[in-house]
């Protein structure tokens, strides 16, 4: 056991590290600092640097694009990225339906699809959630009927309702879960699609969360017309997609880096504002604690995350030990958040807007934190909520 | 980055476990406790002998296996499953650690003497008045020609019942609690104006007061710098909650698995009462409390050989995690097993008893917090 990196690593920080540095736009950087709404060419112009590079999709395997890196590479990576401020590439296509399509696709739907979400020239979104299913996404019910069309060809016509379909005003293609056979048990009877957001009948309308951004839509689905050779694995068989699917999701979303990065800005932040007693607010003994108790955390969930890429290396894929990073994960990040807002004490108030980066009121780390802190909520409720990740590590872990 | 055991380790691992499932069960352990000498002098000497495991943390040069911190990790879990109380924690990690680090005249033979299960350390280092306060130390050890007359009271020593040998922590000059003047002696428990009053610990262990006077030392006694061992000190007990924290993670898995076990067993209102939501996301929180405090351990077993302030950095937060870890899965393990949690028959509270000293072992978890503060906000503290 040993923490140490190799001169292999070190070199390899420095290239990406330098990379960074020369290649990130400086526009998208302007508008970060300025706490502009990204739109889909900013998140996409990254993501085409990264690819052409080679660097957009690490975990791919090798033939399809990945880096074949090893887990402290990715460490180092994502460390980096984090340490920039950079914004991550969107992991709908990348990390997570990109998986499903390498292990389940087709030959045909492998390179059809892979080159596109490799390279950012295609945006992809996630229809899984619906009014009725949240937690128990089995019961899904947008339901696809098999017809054959008039040019001879079969296709499933597809009718029902999304929900959370986070950046789907951006979308290129969506990935769907449909129910194919209403007659079976409800895991049994669902199906993979693959849809064309500009397909007829599909409209997108936007949810305003309680910050006030735009993020999440509802997605409506009204006799749309779907391929069949756009189905991934056996129709009725969707389900094993989705559980693959939803491992991954699980497995990258402790976000680790970015957390310690907050984590230093929490405490720069908390340096410069005062508490009561006119010391610098680090200072205060509650505050601190919280800020202390918090680094242990978020020490303790790096381990963890190490050793479960460490096992992963050895040959376990993400299991359903990834639960727990998506439990502390997200409690951690939500504390940050918190804890923030804590200190930008009355700045936490103001609600200014896009523009309020250059309106002069309050410091300027105080901006946005209170939404932060209400956007933050939302961790602890996708990717299967932390209620539903403890039924997982129940039943896979514990076999209770 | 490296999070694998060696073949060795593993090896080292199975050994432990192994005989202790032969020959350390939950019944075999309570008889020997309630009766003289409260301890098992034998399973001592098959640690030494039949399995060589006392020198696995020793250089082979003075014929040990080589091992270092890693070993005692793997080590310490294994007895931590158990609760083995012979004293592995005193004598090869503290006791060896100060002769390693502190290399006085004659540490060679001592660590020798360990290996073969002959030598036995305990760590008197805490006072009536001191807390956790390492520095505050109203024992001194007064110059006498080229020794020393040692003078004192040493609270609950644990281990000293069993031990030959004392580790004594005390004033060689500076004031009470004064981070100058502090230095460290090894005391043969047999020398005159040594005297103890032996006692059992909640947890089944052993301990003693340890009064000193006027034990007259010779300069060879002296482990360290006179008056310079403060950071010396500071190591070692690194080491020791390093250690103490692998012990922890044995004793919790066996908390978390046993909970699990009988709540599958357990029936009320005709089924399992697994079958309960609200007692399966208990049980998952403790699993990940465990499972936190696993990456913890290793964390803070790796950092031991960093510089001094990472490392006490590492083994503080290390020992909040644990500390935190033992209240949560020790009190909701015994919440789970209901009434059968509170009797004495059953191990479950036999293990929650030494989770819950452990909490205070070498400092609250308040007390490390508090240090890791400090330490994290450098000079500015």
């Amino acid at each position: 056991m040993n923490l140490d990196f190799s001169p292999e690593d070190n070199a390899f920080r420095q290239e990406v590290r330098t990379f960074i540095a020369e290649n990130y736009p400086k526009a998208l950087r302007e508008k970060q600092e300025r706490g502009e709404t990204l739109g889909k060419e900013d998140y996409l112009s990254w993501h085409r640097i990264l690819a052409k590079k080679g660097w957009a999709v690490p975990s791919w395997p090798v033939e399809l694009g990945g880096t074949g890196w090893t887990p402290t590479q990715k460490y180092i990576w994502s460390e980096e990225q984090a340490r920039a401020d950079t914004i991550g590439v969107l992991p709908f296509g990348a990390s997570m339906l990109a998986p499903v399509l390498y292990t389940f696709g087709t030959e045909e739907q492998k390179q059809k699809f892979l080159p596109g979400i490799r390279d950012g020239q295609v945006w992809w979104c996630q229809g899984y959630s619906e009014p009725g299913s949240g937690s128990d996404l089995a019961s899904l019910k947008t339901r696809a009927e098999r017809v054959t069309g008039d040019d001879g060809k079969e296709y499933y016509i597809v009718n029902g309702q999304k929900t959370w379909t986070t950046l789907g005003q951006h979308a290129d293609w969506g990935f769907f879960l449909v129910r194919t056979d209403p007659d079976a048990k409800p895991q049994a009877g669902i199906s993979f699609l693959l849809i064309d957001m500009k397909s007829p009948g599909i409209s997108v309308r936007r949810i305003t969360t309680l910050e006030g951004g735009h993020e999440v839509n509802d997605v409506f689905l009204d006799n749309v017309k779907v391929p069949v050779e756009n189905r991934v694995f056996h129709e009725n068989q969707g389900w094993t997609c989705a559980k693959a699917l939803l491992a991954h999701e699980r497995s990258g979303i402790a976000g680790v880096a970015r957390s310690k990065r907050g984590l230093e800005r929490l405490r720069q932040m908390a340096s410069t504002e005062l508490s009561d007693a006119g010391g610098a607010l680090i200072q205060d003994a509650f505050f601190r604690r919280k800020v202390a108790e918090l680094e242990i955390d978020l020490t303790a969930l790096e381990f963890t995350e190490l050793r479960t890429l460490a096992g992963e290396s050895s040959g376990k894929g993400p299991g359903p030990e990834s639960s727990i990073l998506k439990i502390k994960g997200t409690e951690i990040q939500q504390r940050l958040q918190e804890l923030a807002l804590e200190a930008a004490g009355h700045y936490g108030a103001p609600f200014l807007g896009e523009a309020g980066h250059n309106s002069g009121i309050g410091p300027q780390h105080s901006l946005d934190l209170a939404g932060d802190y209400f956007n933050g909520r939302k961790t602890s409720i996708y990717g299967g909520s932390n209620e539903i990740q403890r039924n997982i590590i129940s039943k896979m872990v514990l076999g209770l | 980055m490296d999070f694998s055991f060696t073949e060795e380790q593993s090896m080292l691992r199975d050994t432990v476990a192994s005989y202790l499932a032969d020959n350390y069960g939950f019944d075999q352990r309570r008889a020997a406790l309630g009766r003289e000498p409260h301890w098992r002098p034998e399973v001592w000497s098959a640690f030494a002998d039949e399995l060589g495991i006392l020198g696995a943390a020793f250089p082979e040069a003075l014929g040990g296996l080589g091992g270092g911190y890693t070993e005692n990790m793997v080590v310490m879990e294994e007895l931590g499953k158990a609760l083995v109380v012979e004293p592995y924690l005193g004598t090869v990690v503290i006791g060896g650690g100060f002769l390693k680090h502190g290399a006085p005249a004659g540490a060679d033979e001592l660590i020798g003497q360990i290996i073969a299960g002959k030598a036995i350390f305990a760590f008197a280092y805490a006072e009536p008045q001191g807390r956790y306060n390492l520095r505050d130390l109203k024992t001194t050890a007064r110059k006498d020609g080229a020794g020393y007359v040692l003078n004192g009271h040493k609270a609950v020593v644990v281990g000293a019942p069993y031990a030959t040998h004392l580790v004594v922590t005390a004033r060689t000059g500076g004031g009470q609690r004064d981070a100058g003047g502090i230095s460290v002696f090894i005391v043969p428990k047999s020398a005159k104006g040594v005297t103890t009053r032996d006692y059992p610990t909640v947890d089944g262990f052993r301990a003693s007061e340890v009064y000193f006077e006027n034990v007259v030392l010779g300069a060879e006694a002296r482990i360290g710098g006179e008056g310079e061992a403060l950071p010396l000190v500071e190591k070692v007990m690194d080491e020791a909650i390093a250690a103490t924290c692998a012990e922890a993670c044995g004793v919790l898995r066996r908390l978390q698995e046993g909970t699990v076990e009988y709540t599958k067993q357990r029936k009320q209102f005709g089924v399992p009462i697994s079958s309960f939501q609200v007692l399966q996301h208990r049980m998952v929180d403790m699993f990940i409390q465990l499972e936190q405090s696993i990456s913890m351990t290793y964390m803070a077993t790796i950092r031991l050989s960093d510089s001094d302030a990472e490392r006490a950095k590492a083994a503080s937060a290390a020992k909040v995690q644990i500390g935190k870890a033992c209240k949560f899965v020790g009190q909701n393990a015994i919440q789970l097993h209901g009434g059968m949690g509170m009797t004495d028959e059953m191990a479950i509270g036999h293990y929650f008893k030494r989770a819950t000293m452990i909490e205070g072992l070498f400092g609250s978890t308040d007390h490390h917090l508090a240090r890791y503060e400090a330490l994290s906000l450098g000079a500015a503290a």
